[in-house]
């Protein structure tokens, strides 16, 4: 039986020693989330905000302790600020995982319209990123990503597509 | 009511403070004001300057505190910056880092934009607020001395703790030089995280 997609993320963070996992909370995210408290070996906990966050494994990893933060869509969208002149300018290996909401199916206005902010926003900041779209593709993406953040000492995003965790999908028939 | 009263000067408390770690303490200085009297009270290889990102110096602190918990840690914060991220007092609340102080640096106002009032002008107390985020170790200090005593506390004490200055609007003598890459390389190798045969 093949993995799931969290069970390979876990699995590839671990392999890289990535340990220090502040996030604020995402639906698709749950999985994931779950099995990194489950786990001893990371130091997992729900930050205020996805800024707060980004410092905190900013200040980690300068410190030798490496971090992912995990937030969706809407929460990378408040973080222009803080990635431009922290892990940017200072060349942190800070990660992110964004569980992608607001397209391919999504039903609050409100999230589709920050989704297209995300990736003119990550292609301004000149941020490496990749998006995750299939299981076979998954482990290989993830570990690549963090090692070449790691060895190049730069930010790098993640993006959890719907085609990769299903999604969220609506939980009312569309109507009109 | 709070003990608070009593103006004291940005640079020398910092002088006061640095002149009291002894075992490679690391110190995160917030933006602006906050990083420069930290920089103008002498440079340490264990200090971190932000030149940006406001409001991120308890956070930036945190994950520090986090990654080597035998090292003591202090953020130093503005007024201004710690009410962009209050949040993150309960985050702190929540871990418990026995390493970690938080010094709230409170002159009433943006000084480097032209001293004009927070938005806390109406009478908001941050050892009040920090307490209800459950810092319970949270104190205004009364003056220089008291300072000088909290520090002292927070470098053998459990934490985290949160100490409260009420300060003047004198501005700092110098400026931070600003060389982000620079700065992260000195601190990771304050830190003893990195080591390199370049010369630092």
């Amino acid at each position: 039986m093949s993995q799931e997609w969290h069970e390979i993320v876990v699995e590839a963070l671990k392999a890289n020693d990535i340990r220090l996992i502040p996030y604020v909370p995402d639906n698709v995210l749950k999985p994931l989330i779950a099995a990194i408290h489950a786990d001893p070996f990371f130091t997992a906990f729900t930050a205020a905000r996805e800024e707060e966050a980004v410092g905190i494994v900013a200040g980690g990893a300068m410190a030798g302790m490496r971090g992912m933060v995990l937030m969706q869509t809407s929460g990378f969208a408040t973080l222009a600020n803080v990635l431009a002149s922290l892990p940017c300018a200072y060349q942190i290996p800070v990660l992110l995982m964004v569980s992608e909401r607001g397209t391919l199916g999504e039903f609050n206005t409100g999230q589709a319209a920050v989704w297209r902010t995300m990736r003119p926003t990550l292609e301004a900041l000149g941020m490496e990123y990749h998006v995750i779209t299939r299981l076979d593709e998954c482990g290989f993406i993830v570990d690549r990503t963090v090692k070449q953040a790691l060895l190049t000492q730069q930010p790098a995003a993640l993006i959890l597509s719907p085609l990769l965790t299903g999604g969220k999908i609506s939980p009312v028939k569309a109507r009109g | 009511m709070s003990d608070n009263t009593h103006r004291m000067n940005r640079f020398d408390l910092m002088q006061r403070m640095v002149a009291r770690l002894r075992h490679e303490e690391a110190v995160i200085g917030g933006i602006g004001h906050t990083n420069f009297d930290l920089w103008s009270a002498g440079h340490r290889p264990q200090n971190f300057y932000m030149l940006g990102s406001m409001g991120l110096a308890v956070p930036i602190a945190l994950g520090v505190a986090l990654a080597q918990p035998q090292r003591r840690v202090f953020a130093l914060e503005g007024d201004g910056s710690i009410l962009m991220q209050l949040g993150c007092l309960t985050t702190v609340a929540t871990l418990r880092p026995r390493n970690l102080t938080i010094l709230v640096m409170d002159n009433g106002s943006y000084q480097i934009t032209g001293g004009q009032p927070t938005p806390a002008a109406g009478g908001a107390d941050y050892v009040a607020i920090a307490r209800g985020c459950g810092l319970a170790n949270s104190v205004w200090a009364k003056d220089e001395t008291d300072f000088e005593r909290l520090v002292e506390e927070s470098l053998v004490g459990e934490g985290p703790n949160l100490i409260g200055l009420k300060l003047d609007d004198q501005k700092p003598p110098t400026q931070t030089e600003r060389d982000p890459a620079q700065i992260r390389d000195r601190f990771m190798r304050g830190l003893g995280v990195k080591k390199s045969k370049l010369p630092g």
